[in-house]
């Protein structure tokens, strides 16, 4: 994965798990078709125009409030490649970790609709639609490998955890 | 010389056999691990690809979210969780009727105790907390990797030290300090962080307060809260705790990465505006009119809660304008307050009362909020469309001012009451 490319959804501060997939929807019957229903409350439609690759660009906090590892797999499921933040909520980040969705912990200047470039290994985003470039840090050595194996479930099988 | 720690790094060193310190990554063994109808599914599937035995005795099932089961969907999915726990003899599974609200049902089966390492699918998980435990929210996939081993890594958490000092007024408590202290420090102000609540003002917290406090630590974003365990935390699970446990206490030169005081005798009822618990008030400065007012969750639907909120309604009536719900949080709860007579005096007030299960409090069932709809909530959650329609609206606070809003048909505290 040296570089993946895609369209900004832009949110700001605190997007909370109610808001990425509504409890009403976490039943088991909906496991598969989780992508149906992400943001359905704040942006509706929304979950119906993401198209495979798109990012989200948000501010503080994203993925606060509830422990539900439906949030990032129901990004997963719409084809959300990447999301970009100022920060991220704990469990909602060891989550994304294990279910493969990638995080990248950097303040962006980025609108809805930009064209937008990441760069895991080297650690940039690069937004094509107004020219800037960041940095963002890489993980710890034991997150990295655990982001590497495709989660905690593989490094198990591996009999490496 | 060594360096002294706090709570948070005493537990993950003992469960994990290293001498570990805030910021290193450690492998630990948990003592239980929780999941409830929601996280289960997930994680059942998660952990039958793996081909292992599971540490059954260390798994703990409890369906709340969606039972008595909601719909059809609902049925299916406690289902799922009853022949998991069938298929591979998972003794601690509890059935409608003996569950209640997975946290409250953690403490009151005794699988919560001080110096214990306890993770939850579910986000609450850091109630226990308030035991002196150091218990967190994880995710199915996580609960599923402990179901196989037994452990789970932990970053050990940096430590923002709470010093308590004196005591909480008549009709403040738990609920108004930990809404203060969000709304001081923000919803991410302890994101990756644990809280240690410290001070002379800890031994005037009833345990049951300090279980609210540490309930919302996540709602700052914290990993955990943490009292230390003394002798009210030993009265509270005498008789129902399982098997040994340490409690453990930080070293004076531990090493905090921030300081927060608050005079217990200067803080006063408060109540967190929509859309975020970080949008605390006083409630005397609110003037808001409800239409509902919900009184249970892992935040406050225990005993001690409904006693507060009795004293309140006794002799009055809910306003015409309201629907209150009473949903005590567990049955220990529920035939506690039938025996104390508090769920007769809810009733003749008109309130509405219901079994154990987390219902309305995550926008589930029974006391759903239609749009325009406002609600004074128990609960730990007032997030867009929380309890209902995406234009409906939640307001957090304590017992007493859930039932003094009820009688008043707007947000007031039980002192107010007697001056309309
Ligand atoms: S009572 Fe509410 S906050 Fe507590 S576990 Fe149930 S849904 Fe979650």
């Amino acid at each position: 994965m040296d570089s993946i490319k895609g369209k900004v959804w832009r949110f700001e501060d605190h997007v909370d798990t109610d808001q990425i997939i509504p409890a009403e929807r976490l039943v088991a019957e909906n496991l598969d078709k989780m992508d149906e229903f992400i943001f359905e409350k704040v942006r509706p439609g929304m979950a119906q125009k993401v198209k495979d690759g798109d990012m989200i660009v948000a501010g503080k906090n994203f993925g606060c409030g509830s422990s539900r590892e439906h949030a990032p797999r129901s990004l997963i499921q719409a084809g959300v490649s990447c999301i970009i933040a100022e920060s991220f909520a704990r469990i909602f980040f060891r989550n994304s970790l294990n279910v493969g969705l990638l995080l990248v912990e950097c303040k962006v200047e980025a609108n809805e609709g930009d064209d937008i470039e990441v760069r895991p290994k080297d650690g940039i985003v690069i937004n094509h639609s107004n020219g800037k470039e960041f940095n963002f840090p890489q993980y710890p050595e034991f997150v990295s490998e655990l982001v590497a194996a495709g989660g905690l479930m593989n490094l198990i099988k591996e009999g490496r955890f | 010389m060594k360096k002294g720690k706090t709570i948070a790094e005493k537990i993950l060193s003992d469960k994990s056999g290293v001498d570990a310190y805030a910021g290193q990554i450690v492998n630990a063994q948990v003592d239980y691990v929780m999941v409830n109808d929601v996280t289960g599914p997930i994680a059942f599937r998660e952990f039958e690809e793996l081909g292992m035995e599971p540490v059954r005795d260390r798994m703990v099932l409890i369906p709340d979210h969606y039972v008595p089961n909601k719909d059809v969907a609902s049925a299916e999915q406690a289902k799922e969780m009853r022949e998991f726990a069938r298929r591979w003899s998972i003794d601690n599974y509890f059935e409608v009727g003996r569950s209640g609200v997975c946290h409250q049902l953690m403490i009151d089966e005794g699988f919560a105790a001080p110096g214990r390492l306890i993770v939850g699918a579910d986000s609450h998980t850091c109630t226990y907390g308030g035991l002196g435990a150091f218990s967190t929210g994880v995710g199915s996939t996580e609960a599923a990797a402990v179901f196989a081993t037994g452990r789970l890594w932990f970053k050990v958490p940096e430590t923002i030290k709470v010093e308590l000092t004196g005591e909480f007024r008549p009709g403040v408590g738990g609920k108004d300090l930990i809404i203060r202290i969000i709304t001081d420090i923000g919803v991410d102000g302890a994101t990756y962080k644990a809280f240690e609540f410290s001070g002379d003002g800890v031994g005037a917290v009833p345990v049951s307060d300090r279980l609210t406090i540490a309930n919302m630590a996540i709602e700052a974003g914290g990993k955990a809260g943490i009292f230390p365990c003394d002798k009210l935390t030993e009265v509270h699970i005498e008789g129902t705790v399982r098997g040994e446990w340490t409690a453990f206490d930080s070293d004076d030169d531990a090493d905090y990465c921030q300081v927060l005081r608050y005079d217990l005798g200067e803080l006063e009822s408060m109540v967190a505006f929509p859309h975020l618990p970080e949008n605390g008030r006083a409630v005397k400065d609110a003037d808001v009119k409800i239409d509902q007012a919900w009184l249970g969750s892992c935040t406050n639907g225990r005993i001690e809660d409904l006693r507060i909120a009795a004293e309140v309604i006794k002799g009055r009536k809910v306003h015409p304008d309201v629907r209150f719900i009473v949903v005590p949080a567990s049955p220990k709860v529920f035939s506690q307050a039938m025996e104390e007579g508090l769920l007769a005096t809810f009733m003749e007030s008109g309130a509405y009362v219901s079994g154990p299960t987390c219902g309305a409090c995550l926008g589930g069932h029974m006391g759903i909020l239609a749009s325009g709809e406002r609600c004074v909530a128990s609960t730990n959650r007032n997030f867009i469309g929380r309890m209902g329609h995406k234009d409906s609206e939640v307001y957090l606070a304590g017992p007493g001012v859930v039932a003094a809003s009820a009688v008043a048909g707007k947000i007031v505290t039980p002192e107010q009451l007697e001056v309309v």
